[in-house]
């Protein structure tokens, strides 16, 4: 194995084993060791649906600058099981250096020899190997013996003091290993670290949109727990008690939907949390939704479907359900994030807009995004805030009073001298049930009248890149860090990229600045071009070219450049 | 007699002689002599013509889907605890569409009154069969005669140990009354299952028929035992009515959840700024 490698900018470190074997917690381990040590960091990972057994993996971005997608490329390899090379194989080149245990592994096997388990068993017992990879892989980026002690100490010391010794003495025998292997003309890793990064603030795209609900003054959840979104249940239920939210796993997803609109009528800001397959059993409540004119939040992970599909991988398939999902014809907003810091922002901002247009908000986010990694910049909680609108109903309220935008003055009950009547029926101001075709005339006009200020308060595209564009590649939700980071690698200055977080509606700038495209092409991961279809359904653009990607993995970095290059070389 | 829950000029939508009507009277009696305020009142109902019965009170009302009467319910009440809030609709609603909400409304145990109308017919649909209807009915549908075992919810509810299970019968507006006083005073989940006719669709289990075949539990029944109240609640050839079974006192729904631990106000009250918390708890995840 040749160790002659040089890091200046960007290490992509993979951890794989199965599934049980601890790579969780090495990783989280090792990217707060980073993370702290200076590196920006991002973590992705890909996993089975099963809880012991099969190949999982990891991968670490480390890196100079901060970086926000994922790369075919491995530069540093810890198999932790004999099926974890097998599993990689497409993707370990000659460039990558593995290290890991022959006894393990086969002696056949070419890798940098690091006897894992008998550094474990020497230590206590098998558990401390991933101690000892942890050491290994702090010493390799430059940590020194005293930082390394210091940190497993305040970690895992502090959870455990018992495992204190046997983990110090791990990390110290896989930290020996990675001496051995670094310096000139054997492994240097020189990258830049920075102060700044060194205090800021790790969250995965479950945090930060569970960040996003608290500051968007949610304080009611009700979830079944599914995959990928029980990150996102769990997270707020670890913060129940902190901030007073109402933490309720539902019976199934029906219940939970339907409880969130018994607690927005009621006055609370209810949110529930699901992927397709739920979102499928809520569609109903969507409905009720849009005809009661209750507000409802959902954050909707999506993964590659039909029906259970394949559970812990991702997609972009749910984009035309999310839009077309209930019975009838009501409006609804649908965001769709692409960092973690806008998903703190949007799903602060979907409580505020459900709140405020009495409709239903669903955040569109896929396992990829929701499970990735990131160091990000500080936070100014203080600009976002829960803005209410709720009204004190006097004697006579109607609760869907006519008006010219649509929206009605949303009072609830107990509060002033009015009644709050809800009806799922067909219904008069009062909330009455009524089949009177004028009334139902009116109804449905002044529900679907609030699309126009929807419209007018939406999200525009974001623009990477240069405004003078010859070739503009279009994305939305999750890609956004691909397609950032791979325009910028392909350097080519009449090639810009333009990134959507609301789906519907749409901007009415998005007809203008795509029309301006000599060239348009269309990332998506799904098969038939779903947002192509929506963008010529709504902003009445054809945008030509798509690239789809629907085999339940995200988009590569180097696929993304790739996929560039062969674009901005047709003219 | 006027009654503080009366609305003017409503037209109801259910057939004369229906065994709505008593059941809509005694319930309005009983809230009165409750002296529950209306603006306090939430009614919660789903689809059905029992379901409908929120639009003759005089209330606040959730009138959602069909089969979700109990999630909103339970929400509306955890949300606000300070508001009384009653489940309503019929059978078929409740058990049928809505049966898994039934269940587990019952292990949650909000302090909510669950009031069930029991036709043992579907009457919106026009006459199908409903969870509770007996073997050998025959409608439209079930051409052959019904031969599913009939839901019993009180059986299931005294052995999900529900913490307050009654039956009462239509056809006796005054009893009812007093069972729904006492289930809408009961502190937690109370089950209030009301058998009555369906003029229009069912002519077997008429108002004769339940008379016939039900009987109040005596003064001597004590229905804290659990044992004796499922034997009550599985006797074959009549009906028992009145109070079946009352759970020893346990915590509610509301008092259960971590966000009432420390905190009563209502968390729709609560008014506190999140901005140095969320900063707090951003900084502990550094």
């Amino acid at each position: 194995m040749n160790l002659s490698r040089v890091f200046k900018d960007d290490v992509s470190v993979v951890l794989c084993g199965e599934a049980g074997q601890g790579i969780v917690t090495v990783e989280k381990l090792l990217v707060k060791a980073l993370k702290d040590s200076g590196f920006n960091i991002f973590a992705t990972k890909e996993y089975m649906s099963r809880v012991r057994g099969g190949s999982n993996s990891t991968q670490l971005r480390v890196s100079s600058q901060p970086r926000s997608s994922y790369v075919d490329r491995i530069d540093l390899l810890i198999p932790l099981d004999s099926g974890a090379i097998a599993h990689l194989k497409d993707k370990i080149t000659e460039q990558t250096i593995i290290f890991g245990d022959k006894s393990v592994l086969g002696a056949d096997t070419d890798l940098v020899d690091v006897p894992f388990s008998k550094i474990a068993a020497e230590a206590g017992g098998a558990i401390y190997a991933n101690t000892a990879a942890l050491g290994l892989l702090m010493g390799l980026f430059g940590l020194g013996l005293k930082d390394i002690q210091d940190f497993v100490s305040s970690t895992i010391g502090s959870k455990k003091p018992e495992t204190l010794k046997p983990n110090l003495q791990a990390a110290e025998k896989g930290f020996e290993y990675a001496a051995s292997v670094s310096g000139p003309g054997k492994i240097e890793i020189l990258l830049a670290r920075s102060h700044e990064v060194s205090g800021q603030v790790l969250v995965n795209g479950a945090e930060a949109i569970g960040l996003g609900a608290i500051a968007g003054g949610c304080n009611f959840v009700s979830a079944y727990p599914m995959t990928p979104s029980t990150g996102i249940l769990t997270f707020l239920a670890a913060n129940s008690e902190k901030f007073g939210i109402l933490t309720e796993q539902a019976e199934d997803e029906i219940a939970a939907a339907n409880m969130a609109l018994g607690a927005w009528y009621a006055g609370a800001r209810g949110f529930v949390c699901t992927a397709g397959g739920g979102f499928a059993l809520m569609a109903e409540a969507l409905s009720l939704s849009g005809m009661i004119e209750t507000p409802l939040v959902i954050s909707l992970g999506q993964r590659p479907a039909p029906a259970t599909g394949l559970p812990t991988r991702t997609e972009q398939g749910d984009l035309e359900f999310a839009l077309y999902a209930g019975h009838g014809e009501f409006p609804r907003i649908i965001l769709a994030p692409g960092s973690a810091a806008q998903a703190v922002e949007l799903t602060a901002k979907a409580f505020n807009l459900a709140d405020k247009h009495q409709c239903p908000v669903i955040i569109l986010s896929d396992q990829y995004f929701v499970d990735a990694y990131a160091n990000i910049p500080p936070f100014d909680f203080s600009k976002i805030s829960a803005q209410e609108h709720i009204v004190k109903t006097g004697p006579g309220y109607k609760r869907y009073a006519f008006s010219a935008d649509g929206i009605s003055p949303r009072g609830i009950p107990g509060f002033g001298d009015g009644f709050v009547h809800a009806d799922s029926d067909e219904h008069d101001e009062n909330g009455n049930i009524t089949e009177d075709k004028n009334i139902r005339k009116q109804m449905s006009q002044k529900r679907m009248a609030k699309l126009e200020l929807m419209t007018k308060e939406a999200e525009p595209p974001s623009l990477i890149g240069s405004g003078d564009f010859e070739y503009l590649a279009v994305c939305w939700g999750s890609n956004y860090g691909v397609l950032k980071e791979a325009a910028e690698q392909v350097n080519n200055p009449k090639l810009a990229v333009l990134h959507f977080s609301q789906i519907f509606p749409l901007h009415s700038g998005a007809r203008e600045i795509i029309g301006r495209a000599k060239k348009a092409v269309v990332f998506e991961n799904n098969f038939s071009g779903q947002f192509a279809k929506i963008l010529k359904l709504y902003a009445g653009v054809e945008t030509g070219g798509k690239v789809l990607k629907y085999d339940g993995a995200p988009f590569s970095l180097e696929e993304a450049v790739a996929e560039l290059k062969k674009f901005t070389a047709v003219k | 007699m006027a009654n503080n829950f009366d609305l003017d000029n409503i037209d109801i939508a259910w057939c004369p002689g229906c065994g709505n009507f008593p059941i809509h009277k005694a319930l309005k009696a009983a809230l009165s002599e409750l002296n529950i305020d209306p603006l306090r009142l939430v009614m919660v109902s789903g689809i059905g013509q029992a379901a409908k019965i929120p639009h003759y009170i005089k209330a606040h009302f959730f009138n959602g889907l069909h089969g979700r009467a109990l999630p909103p319910a339970t929400a509306v009440k955890a949300a606000n605890p300070s508001l009384t809030v009653i489940a309503e609709s019929g059978e078929g609603d409740t058990y049928g569409e809505g049966g898994n909400h039934f269940i587990h409304t019952i292990r949650r145990n909000p302090d909510i009154t669950n009031i069930v109308h029991n036709n043992m017919v579907y009457g919106l649909t026009k006459g199908q069969a409903s969870p509770t209807s007996q073997a050998g009915f025959h409608t439209p549908v079930q051409v052959s005669g019904v031969f599913e075992e009939p839901f019993n919810p009180v059986a299931v509810a005294v052995s999900l140990n529900a913490s307050f299970v009654a039956r009462a019968f239509a056809g006796d507006m005054d009893q009812t009354k007093e069972i729904l006083k006492k289930a809408v005073a009961h502190k937690g989940y109370a089950l209030v299952d009301i058998l009555q006719p369906c003029v229009s669709f069912n002519k077997v289990n008429t108002f004769q028929w339940f008379k016939e075949r039900s009987y109040y539990l005596d003064s001597n029944y004590d229905p804290s035992d659990r044992v004796e109240a499922f034997k009550k609640a599985i006797e074959p050839d009549k009906f028992p009515l009145g109070v079946i079974y009352k759970s020893a006192p346990k915590p509610t729904f509301e008092e259960n959840v971590t966000a009432y631990k420390k905190d009563a106000v209502p968390i729709v009250f609560r008014k506190t700024a999140r901005t140095n918390l969320l900063e707090e708890l951003l900084n502990s995840m550094r």
